[in-house]
């Protein structure tokens, strides 16, 4: 979990249904974009939209088991902890989601 | 067409590898073929590995006979020719028949030297030219126990190889000093004594046999030393001697062999030779390299093009005798005292390199142990270089000196090895030896390098082979889809097949495959290529060009190219796409190389708008999958057009259009061999011919340059798109996920495809149309269909966006 302060605050970014499961889409809030994954157990994930590498679009990536792979290179990104795979100093910023009644929200550190 | 008859005397590898120069030009003569031998053409080198058990006979044929069929080659197997009339311009057979002919191609080969001694007519007592040969011997040796084969050449020494694999005690005589003398001196010959005796195989040196004994079959032979040795088997191995007595008693000019000049021309302006039956400037061959040189000239000489010249060929021969590599290159008999050597000799090792010069200029070397000097000697022989700057690194051998061939080894930590990725050499050799890496696929997964372009492929191996030395082994190629995948693709496929796994779902949970999302696009592929009809398509599982229909940019915009059949618009398509263009203020608009159009700078929510604005169907330039037919425009307009190609260009595209394949196809159609549409360099290229059409596949003008081989040659257009059908159908259930056409042709072999595609009476040239055509059924435009409904709310769409301060 990536918390800058102590101040958090939670946004709804839309329904689980919203994604289908086992693809992402991006959400835009103020200047930052995030890429939430619908992922095949049910979970949701959100990182960085943008791929550390030439930033891609991280959100019309293929999605793995716990990772999704860039469409532009190829490039691996770890859903759980941000890191690129294989080169795990260079990593997206992770953002803690929590589910309920269908509607994600996504949590914001200011 | 070509109203010209040629003739050729001789079915062996020389003959045929001058039809087969021949038959790839325009307008060929009408051929007719005489072999002796009841068999098709075969690779006659590789006699030894079906003696040695390393090959069944059926591995060695060459040409089929479908193959003399498809390019209308009469075929006379098991006839004779025996005699020719340069006057009359015909030739007669066995049984008195009559041929006649305008051009005459001499290819009898050789026959064994068989050196004076009595019992030569007893039962045991073998050459070895042939099939038949060579099946005799094989029955013979099942046998019985001992052999002694006289002579100990290259194919002497090869047969004991093999008779001693068939559990027999082999001994070889040998009139000279040392073995192979005609590829080795001294040294090197006694080295390879030494290792054929390691294998048990027992030599004698500079002796004969004087005769065979036995009862009327071989029981021992007697030695010029007047030794006795027990034997069962005689095999003759002592030399070759030319077949000349055909071109002799016509009258045609022969000295050891038939002569012939610089265009594989004999004595008389009509008829050629090539192969071991010649004689070149004093020269005559046993090697097989002469004589693809020799057949390319021929070919031309006998189409009427003097292009080409023979100017004999350095002798050069590579090989694994008795498991031992040799390569022995030029002249290694050193004549007067202006020829220098330099040598690397260790016996123990078995290892002998030397190099010959002359007047600074290597013209001779012999390698034993170790060939890998052996392709640049050959180079400086042939181009007749210079050596003496680097005379002390002419040897790579003991030498610690770097090879130019091995660039990995001269770059520097901080130069990049993988030029997409910008991987560095430091960053791969890191990499390889903290996560004690040992394949490609271990440096990609962990660096990155090697994952786009792939040409780095060969670098990383070399630095794999640097760290790890001799621990590092070449993996084979086996087809996984990913580093997940839990079988090679075509066992999943035969598993999809016999499982009835229909989805993508199912066979990750049949347990094939892992989850780590690479393989998605490969396996929803093979569920859609085997179930056509009634497999589940899951959106998740397919590529983002594939889920909105549109190439992704590097900026993560999308292009946009409608279909423009056969590049053949109209002013009003140019209309609609120029309003369509201005209307989303799409970036550029640009001219493709699939003669079509494209917009760029599209954004993902645009998308279906803009298709239906448009209303052509998807040119798919964003899948693999069937692209686009290029044309040229042929007997419409163009005054050399001899068929009508945008015509048949435009039928293919809306036959193919929205197939899948492993990986993208692309197509032209070309009016006549000035191949405007530059079908040679195609996964499938059509090129209109006099009288006809041909086929060519996988060929490829992109990363890799390949020219297509020749599928077929027909008379009509529909024959030609049914034969592009079956071939498209045949990669399709056949290819490897991601593997080209250029890859998949040399991989199943032209010939096996020709087989599949052509050979009626199995059936399968009908089954493949079918199953073609359920595919096709199964074909729906994605724009027609999803532009007008989306599959799912936000298949175009992200979520949503929040400006408002917070």
């Amino acid at each position: 979990m990536n918390r800058e302060s102590d101040q958090v605050i939670l946004i709804r970014a839309g329904t689980v249904d919203d994604i289908p499961r086992g693809e992402g889409r991006c959400f835009t809030v103020q200047d930052r974009r995030i890429a939430i994954f619908h992922l095949e157990d049910g979970s949701i994930r959100a990182v960085d939209q943008d791929c550390p590498h030439r930033g891609g679009p991280l959100s019309d990536g293929l999605v793995g088991k716990d990772s999704v792979i860039c469409p532009l290179h190829g490039w691996r990104i770890d859903l759980e902890t941000g890191a690129v795979v294989g080169q795990e100093e260079k990593r997206v910023k992770t953002y803690p989601v929590k589910v309920e009644q269908g509607e994600i929200l996504l949590e914001l550190g200011l | 067409m070509n109203h010209e008859r040629l003739i050729v005397i001789g079915n062996g590898m020389a003959g045929v590898a001058t039809i087969e120069e021949i038959v790839k030009k325009p307008c060929p003569p009408a051929i007719t073929v005489f072999g002796g031998e009841s068999h098709v053409n075969y690779n006659r080198i590789l006699l030894s590995d079906v003696l040695a058990c390393a090959k069944t006979a059926d591995e060695i044929y060459l040409n089929t006979r479908q193959w003399y069929e498809d390019h209308g080659i009469e075929l006379h197997l098991g006839v004779f020719v025996t005699g020719i009339d340069l006057e009359k311009k015909q030739v007669i057979t066995q049984s008195g028949e009559l041929y006649g002919f305008d051009k005459l191609l001499i290819a009898t080969g050789s026959a064994p030297f068989i050196p004076p001694m009595k019992g030569v007519d007893k039962k045991g007592v073998f050459t070895f030219r042939n099939l038949e040969d060579t099946e005799a011997m094989i029955r013979w040796a099942s046998r019985y126990h001992r052999a002694v084969i006289i002579g100990g050449g290259l194919l002497g020494l090869e047969a004991a190889r093999g008779l001693t694999n068939r559990g027999m005690v082999v001994t070889v005589v040998h009139l000279m000093g040392h073995l192979m003398e005609q590829q080795l001196d001294v040294a090197a010959g006694a080295i390879l004594k030494a290792e054929i005796e390691k294998l048990g195989i027992g030599v004698q040196l500079t002796c004969t046999v004087k005769e065979i004994l036995g009862d009327g079959k071989v029981e021992a032979v007697r030695l010029s030393t007047g030794e006795l040795i027990e034997a069962d088997l005689v095999l003759i191995t002592a030399g070759i001697r030319p077949n000349v007595k055909l071109a002799k008693e016509a009258g045609l000019a022969v000295n050891r062999g038939i002569q012939v000049g610089y265009h594989m021309q004999t004595s008389h302006p009509d008829v050629f030779a090539v192969g071991e039956c010649i004689e070149h400037r004093g020269r005559t061959y046993g090697l097989v390299a002469p004589i693809m040189e020799q057949a390319r000239v021929a070919a031309d000489a006998i189409a009427g093009k003097r292009g080409l010249i023979y100017g004999g060929s350095i002798p050069a021969v590579t090989l694994k005798v008795a498991g031992i590599r040799l390569a022995s290159i030029g002249a290694i008999q050193q004549d007067g005292a202006e020829c220098e050597e330099i040598t690397y000799a260790d016996p123990g090792a078995a290892i002998y390199n030397k190099v010959i010069l002359r007047e600074k200029r290597v013209v001779g070397a012999i390698l034993l142990g170790e060939v890998q000097d052996g392709p640049r000697l050959l180079e400086w022989v042939r181009k007749g270089t210079d050596v003496s700057p680097f005379r002390v690194s002419l040897l790579s051998i003991g030498n610690g000196s770097r090879l130019p061939s091995h660039p990995a080894a001269e770059m520097g930590d901080s130069d990049v090895v993988c030029g997409c990725m910008g991987v560095t050499k430091g960053a791969v050799v890191e990499a390889i030896k903290t996560h004690e890496l040992t394949s490609r696929e271990g440096v990609s997964e962990k660096t990155r390098a090697c994952t786009s372009c792939k040409g780095c492929g060969p670098l990383i191996d070399q630095l794999l082979q640097d760290v790890l030395g001799e621990a590092y082994v070449a993996a084979p190629k086996t087809a996984y889809l990913c580093t997940c995948a839990r079988m090679t693709a075509q066992a999943l496929r035969q598993a999809i097949h016999e499982g009835q796994l229909k989805s993508y779902t199912a066979v990750k949970e049949s347990g094939c495959i892992g989850d780590c999302g690479v393989c998605k696009p490969g396996v929803s592929f093979l569920v859609s290529e085997i179930w056509p009809m009634d497999h589940t398509d899951e959106r998740h599982a397919r590529f983002i060009n594939d889920r909105v229909h549109a190439n992704i940019q590097k900026d993560g915009t999308f292009s946009v190219v409608p279909r423009i059949h056969g590049g053949v618009t109209s002013p009003q398509q140019l209309r609609r796409i120029a309003d369509v263009a201005e209307r989303y203020n799409v970036r550029m608009v640009k001219i493709t190389g699939s003669q079509r159009i494209d917009l760029l700078g599209v954004k993902k929510e645009d998308l279906p708008a803009i298709w239906a604005d448009l209303d052509m169907p998807s040119g798919h330039a964003y899948a693999k999958a069937v692209r686009a037919v290029k044309t040229c425009v042929g007997l419409d307009f163009c005054r050399f057009g001899v068929g009508d190609s945008t015509a048949l260009g435009i039928e293919m595209e809306e036959r193919f259009e929205g197939l899948y394949t492993p990986h993208k196809v692309k197509l032209s159609v070309s009016g006549c061999p000035r191949n405007c549409a530059e079908s040679y360099v195609k996964d499938i290229g059509i090129v209109a011919i006099e009288g006809g059409w041909e086929a060519y596949v996988g060929g490829a003008a992109g990363m890799n340059v390949r020219k297509g081989d020749l599928l077929c040659r027909v008379e009509t257009a529909d024959e030609a798109l049914d034969a592009a059908t079956r071939f498209l159908q045949y990669y399709r259930e056949n290819g490897e996920y991601m593997e080209r056409t250029y890859d998949f042709v040399p991989r199943i072999g032209i010939e096996t495809i020709r087989r599949v595609l052509f050979d009626q009476a199995s059936g399968e040239p009908d089954r493949l149309l079918e199953r073609f055509y359920e595919a096709k059924s199964a074909v729906v435009d994605p724009w027609k269909k999803e532009g007008r409904s989306p599959v799912h709310k936000r298949q175009f769409k992200d979520l949503g966006v929040l400006i408002e301060k917070l």
